[in-house]
């Protein structure tokens, strides 16, 4: 039954993809959609079956076949599923199942329906495989896919050419981090010679010490590959530019899925990182600088696709400082409520962007509130659990701990906690000013149309389950109640606290206190006092502030001139080199001699004739003469 | 009347043929450059039938009669070109038809 979780997908891509423009657009839209939900089904009974009669060793394994051999390494496609990937699984069917059902309505209009849908379904199958793979080859394979989708989906509409750089930018930035990845897994596979998971997790702590150079450096190199997949900083640049994708596309691949790749990698290898502490720090402290910087960016955009997505990179930032913190469940806690509340979002602005005909500056935006009310109230509810609004947001209870960790956390300390504490007011301040000026003052473009019933239920499931998701799991010193941490127990340790801590409820009250400082801040700034906002505006020294954060702190200025300028500086030195001589020469001498011939063919047909003539006589002159 | 030896009638075969070369050569309309290679056609025919009656073969009015049949064949493909010429250029002049020159 496992193993037709992933295969629905990729038969619905198969029977897209090669037939898909025969197909009505209604069967188009049935077996797209129709194949992820039947999967999203298939993971709800396989769900309430395992927690009915959870399986005794903690997974559920399929062999599937075997994949190649060569000499002893024997690598099969096989598929396990334990309480991780389980909630991979069900996020990656679940709100895949609910953005394709959104997605039959909004790309209606469009006319590569098929070539969507195609995509979608194989997104969504390299997803599945790359979670439920039992061996590291397999889960590459997965990686790759969809890395492959993102950059199909980011360069969808390929006649615009911004769109078709954005996806070659996004696939090589990651291209970078997948190549660290794929190093780090032969060095593994050097020290363990194999690239069986479980092997690997069990066998690592004996093979090597902790802390040693082997280790740290594989860990590190594993770690760059989620870097670059989960864009955190320094290869966080393609993100904000793969919102050139259509909505649906940013909010399964570059919100709730893909992007968190990275932290299912990490997770899953968690062995690998507890031995390099070094590593771990490393993380931890990328993981703050990115939720940090990612919140300033996303503060003062005014695209409202991308001020999501820089707030997808700092919240990511948060799973990562969660990670390096040793934290496991709370990053993949924090992970499940944010696939479900970013979702929302980016599936409330697409729905926004399609009813203003286009329209992605917020600042040409306003006064939706009363226009389009359900997706108002499904945003605000999104908008809320982003900024973690205390207690009745699943943000809340999910970002809580994270926040508690970066300080009492064996590897937290006051810088990691006064970042993560600066990112929760800033995503407060963002997330209000986001919803003040997209639906509240005056109505600035016209309503063209409103979203339709299919792209409502999407949004209204999902708002249900942003304000609700969280209260599965409540902080301790509050409510004994941890349904999620129980869940993950078998995979994941439990984080290690330092002694002497002061009571986990003023952490509380701090955060609580901080997020909704970032509300009011965002609320008279934009709404009660905008007098301010427009003194600062005037203020030079402000403005430069807010360009360098408009650019995403300066990352791709920097990157061209660095890596950018001087490469294509020393291949324009190295163009005329002897051997491009030769190249050209050989070139040179052809296109002679072809010219040379060419003479012949004059196109006057008694010069043929009269070459016919010649040719047979000198053939006849020859037989007679020899 | 005597009967005409092989080699005479082999002489004004080759004589046909030259001359159905030369206007081949020479003339500038389709129609008469086809009618030209007729010439030539049935010069060669021509040789073929004095050299079986020369070795006493069948073989030579056999090849005659193919080369009858090819010649019908190809005379009718080619008016059909040269009407097809006609209708996409309004001339039949092979000095102006140079399209397909380098």
């Amino acid at each position: 039954m496992l193993g037709y979780i992933p295969a629905l997908p990729f038969f619905g891509f198969l029977v897209l993809s090669l037939g898909g423009r025969f197909l009505p657009r209604k069967a188009v839209a049935i077996i797209g959609a129709g194949t992820v939900v039947l999967a999203a089904l298939l993971t709800m009974v396989f769900g309430i079956r395992w927690l009915n009669d959870p399986p005794v060793q903690g997974a559920y394994q399929q062999l599937l076949w075997n994949w190649f051999t060569i000499g002893d390494l024997s690598v099969a496609v096989r598929l396990r599923v334990d309480a991780l990937t389980l909630v991979f699984v069900f996020i990656i069917t679940f709100v895949g199942a609910l953005i394709h059902i959104y997605s039959t309505a909004y790309m209606k209009h469009d006319r590569d329906y098929a070539r969507f849908f195609a995509c979608m379904n194989l997104f969504v199958g390299a997803m599945l495989l790359l979670v439920m793979a039992d061996n590291l080859v397999l889960l590459y394979l997965g990686w790759e896919g969809v890395g492959l989708c993102s950059y199909l989906l980011i360069g969808f509409w390929y006649e615009t050419p911004a769109n078709c750089n954005a996806a070659n930018k996004a696939f090589l930035v990651t291209r970078i981090g997948d190549t660290a990845m794929l190093i780090g897994l032969f060095l593994l596979y050097q020290k363990l010679g194999t690239f069986d998971i479980q092997s690997i997790l069990l066998r690592s702590p004996r093979q090597f010490v902790a802390g040693a150079h082997d280790i740290t450096l594989i860990a590190l190199l594993l770690l760059a590959g989620g870097m670059g997949k989960s864009a955190q900083i320094p290869l966080q640049t393609w993100l904000p530019d793969a919102m050139a994708g259509p909505s649906p596309v940013s909010a399964l691949i570059h919100a709730a899925t893909m992007v968190t790749a990275g932290v299912y990698l990490i997770a899953r290898m968690h062995v690998l990182f507890l031995l390099s502490p070094q590593t771990m720090a490393v993380t931890a402290l990328i993981g703050g600088i990115t939720l940090f910087a990612g919140g300033c960016s996303a503060m003062v955009q005014t695209d409202i696709k991308r001020v999501l997505a820089y707030s997808t990179i700092s919240q990511i930032g948060y799973m990562f400082l969660a990670l390096g913190l040793g934290a496991w469940g709370a990053a993949i806690f924090h992970f499940f409520t944010h696939a479900f509340f970013k979702a929302l979002l980016f599936l409330a602005a697409g729905a926004v962007i399609e009813s203003l005909h286009h329209e992605q500056d917020i600042f040409r935006m306003g006064g939706l509130r009363k226009r389009l009310p359900l997706v108002f109230y499904s945003f605000v509810a999104g908008a809320a659990a982003l900024a973690a609004l205390p207690f009745i947001s699943a943000g809340f209870y999910s970002k809580d701990p994270i926040l508690w960790y970066a300080y009492s956390a064996r590897g937290g300390n006051v810088l990691l906690y006064l970042l993560s504490l600066a990112g929760a007011g800033l995503t407060a301040f963002y997330s209000t000013r986001l919803v003040l000026v997209v639906f509240g003052g005056v109505e600035r473009t016209p309503v063209f149309e409103k979203p339709a019933r299919a792209m409502n239920l999407p949004l209204v499931i999902l708002a249900v389950l942003a304000v609700t998701v969280g209260f599965i799991e409540w902080p301790h010193n509050l409510l004994r109640l941890d349904l999620f941490s129980g869940f993950l127990e078998g995979v994941l340790p439990a984080p290690v606290l330092k002694g002497g801590l002061p009571s986990e409820g003023l952490f509380q009250f701090i955060a609580a206190a901080v997020t909704l400082l970032g509300i009011y801040a965002g609320y008279v700034l934009y709404r009660g006092r905008k007098e301010v906002l427009q003194k600062w505006q005037r203020s030079a020294s402000i403005r430069a502030v807010r360009l360098f954060f408009l650019s995403g702190w300066g990352f791709d200025i920097l990157y061209r001139t660095l890596f950018v300028r001087p490469f294509l500086f020393v291949s324009g030195i190295g163009k005329p080199d002897w051997l491009d001589w030769l190249n050209k020469g050989i070139a040179r001498v052809s296109l002679a001699l072809s010219s040379l011939l060419s003479v012949s063919q004059n196109g006057s047909l008694r010069w043929y004739i009269a070459g016919v003539l010649i040719g047979v006589l000198f053939i006849i002159t020859l037989q007679l003469v020899l | 009347m005597t009967p005409i030896g092989a080699n005479t009638v082999l002489v004004v075969a080759a004589a046909l043929f030259v001359l159905g070369l030369a206007a081949a050569l020479t003339r500038k309309n389709i129609i008469f450059i086809l009618i030209a290679v007729e010439v030539m056609l049935n010069a060669s025919g021509l040789a073929f039938v004095a050299a079986g009656a020369k070795w006493h073969q069948p073989d030579g009015q056999v090849m005659f009669l193919f080369i009858l049949a090819m010649a019908a064949a190809e005379i009718s493909v080619g008016l059909a070109l040269v009407l097809q010429i006609y209708h996409q250029h309004k001339t039949l002049d092979v000095e102006d038809l140079k399209e397909l020159s380098d």
